[in-house]
């Protein structure tokens, strides 16, 4: 497993560019209507590693996932207070491009969620939809995604067929694929294994391990011992009385499953809640 | 026990023999028809009746092929004119509009479905035909005035069919597009209405079947000729019409052979349906 160099900075960072930072909170609440979803997390995401949030159900994990791709945006009555860096750039700046920015942060969905089209059309569409037409390069595009995705001895006599006939262990993995198509610097997992048998699982969790070396990846999960296993960084949330989420810890996995400096990190990595 | 048996087999066999009795209206009304038109078509000929190109009742002569090509002329029309129009419309309204105008506009397109036909023609009559006459030629009452009045009519099917359709779509189809960076209208034509084809295409046969039956409308603005149209500004008549305008005066073999109309029509409306269902059941 990767260990981290440096311990996670709380807050007060100068405002120059942190070239170990490649996401960053600040201060973020998140609204919906006049219900507060998330209060006050501060996070620092380094680049190549594999962050895990973890924490009871309704905490607010997938909220601020979908903070991270302004995924958010999609829904009418969501307001965001605070600061989103990439690399340094506030993601919630006017002057953004959303698109642009989706681009460089893909998102795995929990439920594997293949457009109901050929295999081969799904990993192209992104590519094709940022002006690639090229029919050499796509065919290898989608070659070399489905390997890095562990996909491609599988599929790669029915490249035409649909999507949807693959089995959820495999739609997932397509998944991953076609957001690597678009070559993006952050993936985003929310609760990619929840679907999925155990094999299935474990396949993805290689993946990932394998992904982590050139992509940051941050992975929402319900499965302590798939945190344990796959994330060097964990975060743990919880709901504060009023329902609003917080970020309780946030330290190296080894740290918060071994040594968590919090009473209610314990208590939930022991089981008592949750 | 048994009481409560028999208490629950009245409502059953109600509900049951009151289907069947609208069932058998359906097949009473088929029958009928059948029973007038058949030996008409057998005693002309299928293939004369089909695609004789004289209709005089007078002198005995029943071929109904002008009919046929003016209803797939104005239903053409009405497609080229009325599809585009309703998908962009239903994008419209699933994609787009915010909640106040789509509230505010889905009655609308009711109210629309609700208008009778007979005032969608008189409006015909009145603009429409007049508007044709003076601007593009010829007498006004045309194929182009009939597209247009069934484009209006067929609207509000395809519209509520195909909005439904695409709202019917799971949220993370959506997501998915938009989490690979695809713009909103890269993913609606991208992903949202290939995966939601079969309902739109249902929508158009739909749409396509009312078109077809429709006549009071066509009646008032299509001209009613008895010719095969050479332009869209020539008046045409369709199977519906053919029916609409001769009934009042027909009787014996010209009777039958109004009903020999009714059994094409029957036929394509039965076959433009089977295929609507086909479409939505094939997802
Ligand atoms: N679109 C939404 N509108 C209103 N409330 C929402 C919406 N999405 C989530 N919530 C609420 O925000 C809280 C956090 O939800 P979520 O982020 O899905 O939690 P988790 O992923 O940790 O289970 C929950 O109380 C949920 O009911
Ligand atoms: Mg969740």
């Amino acid at each position: 497993m990767k260990i981290n160099s440096l311990p996670p900075q709380p807050v007060k960072q100068p405002e120059a560019p942190v070239c170990e930072t490649k996401l960053r909170t600040e201060n973020i609440n998140l609204f919906y209507g006049k219900f507060q979803a998330l209060r006050g997390v501060n996070m620092e995401i380094t680049p190549c590693s594999i962050t895990a949030i973890i924490g009871p159900s309704g905490c607010g994990k997938s909220s601020l996932l979908r903070l991270f791709n302004r995924l958010n945006d999609l829904i009418p009555n969501a307001r965001v207070e605070g600061k989103i860096e990439l690399d340094g750039v506030n993601i919630y700046e006017r002057t953004i491009d959303v698109v642009e920015l989706r681009k460089r942060v893909g998102m795995v969905f929990q439920k594997p969620n293949p457009f109901p089209m050929s295999i081969y059309d799904n990993i192209v569409f992104g590519p094709k939809q940022h002006g690639n037409n090229n029919h050499a390069e796509l065919d290898k595009i989608v070659e070399k995604v489905l390997r890095q995705a562990a996909l491609w001895d599988e599929v790669k006599d029915k490249l035409q067929q649909s999507a949807l006939n693959l089995s959820g262990g495999q739609q997932q993995r397509l998944c991953i694929a076609r957001v690597l198509s678009v070559e993006p610097e952050v993936i985003l997992m929310d609760e990619p294994c929840s679907a999925l048998d155990p094999i299935a699982t474990l396949k993805i969790e290689e993946l990932m391990r394998s992904l982590a070396e050139n992509y940051t990846i941050v992975i929402v999960t319900h499965n302590m011992q798939q945190a344990a296993r796959v994330s060097d960084m964990a975060a743990f949330m919880m709901m504060a009385p009023d329902r609003a989420g917080e970020l309780v810890e946030y330290d190296e996995t080894s740290h918060i499953f071994t040594n968590p400096k919090d009473k209610r990190t314990e208590d939930y990595i022991t089981g008592r809640f949750g | 026990m048994k009481i409560k048996k028999f208490g629950e087999k009245i409502p059953q066999s109600l509900f049951f023999i009151i289907a069947l009795s609208a069932l058998s209206v359906l097949a009473l009304i088929t029958v009928f028809i059948l029973i007038e038109g058949v030996p008409l078509i057998s005693k002309v000929g299928v293939f004369k009746f089909l695609f004789g190109m004289k209709w005089a009742p007078s002198l005995g002569q029943y071929g109904i092929f002008p009919m046929i090509v003016g209803t797939v002329f104005v239903t053409t029309g009405a497609i080229i004119l009325g599809v585009p129009i309703a998908l962009c419309c239903s994008i419209f309204l699933a994609e787009f509009a915010p909640k106040k105008i789509s509230n505010l506009v889905r009655p609308a397109i009711q109210l629309l479905a609700g208008i009778p036909s007979v005032v969608y023609g008189f409006w015909g009559l009145i603009f429409i035909v007049p508007f044709i006459r003076n601007y593009m030629g010829g007498p006004g009452l045309s194929i182009l005035a009939g597209s247009i009045i069934l484009a209006i009519m067929i609207l509000p099917t395809i519209i509520s069919i195909s909005e439904v359709s695409i709202l019917a779509l799971p949220p993370l189809l959506k997501e998915g597009a938009f989490a690979l960076g695809a713009t909103h209208w890269q993913t609606i034509r991208g992903v949202l209405l290939p995966a939601a084809k079969s309902g739109i295409l249902a929508s158009i046969i739909l749409g396509i079947g009312r078109a077809v039956g429709e006549t009071m409308a066509v009646i008032m603005v299509l001209g009613n000729a008895v010719a095969l149209p050479k332009s869209i500004l020539d008046p045409a008549r369709t199977l519906t019409t053919n029916i609409g305008i001769e009934m009042g005066y027909a009787s014996g073999e010209h009777q039958q052979a109004l009903f020999a109309t009714g059994i094409v029509l029957l036929v394509i409306i039965m076959i433009l349906n089977a295929s609507a269902q086909y479409a939505i059941r094939r997802k």
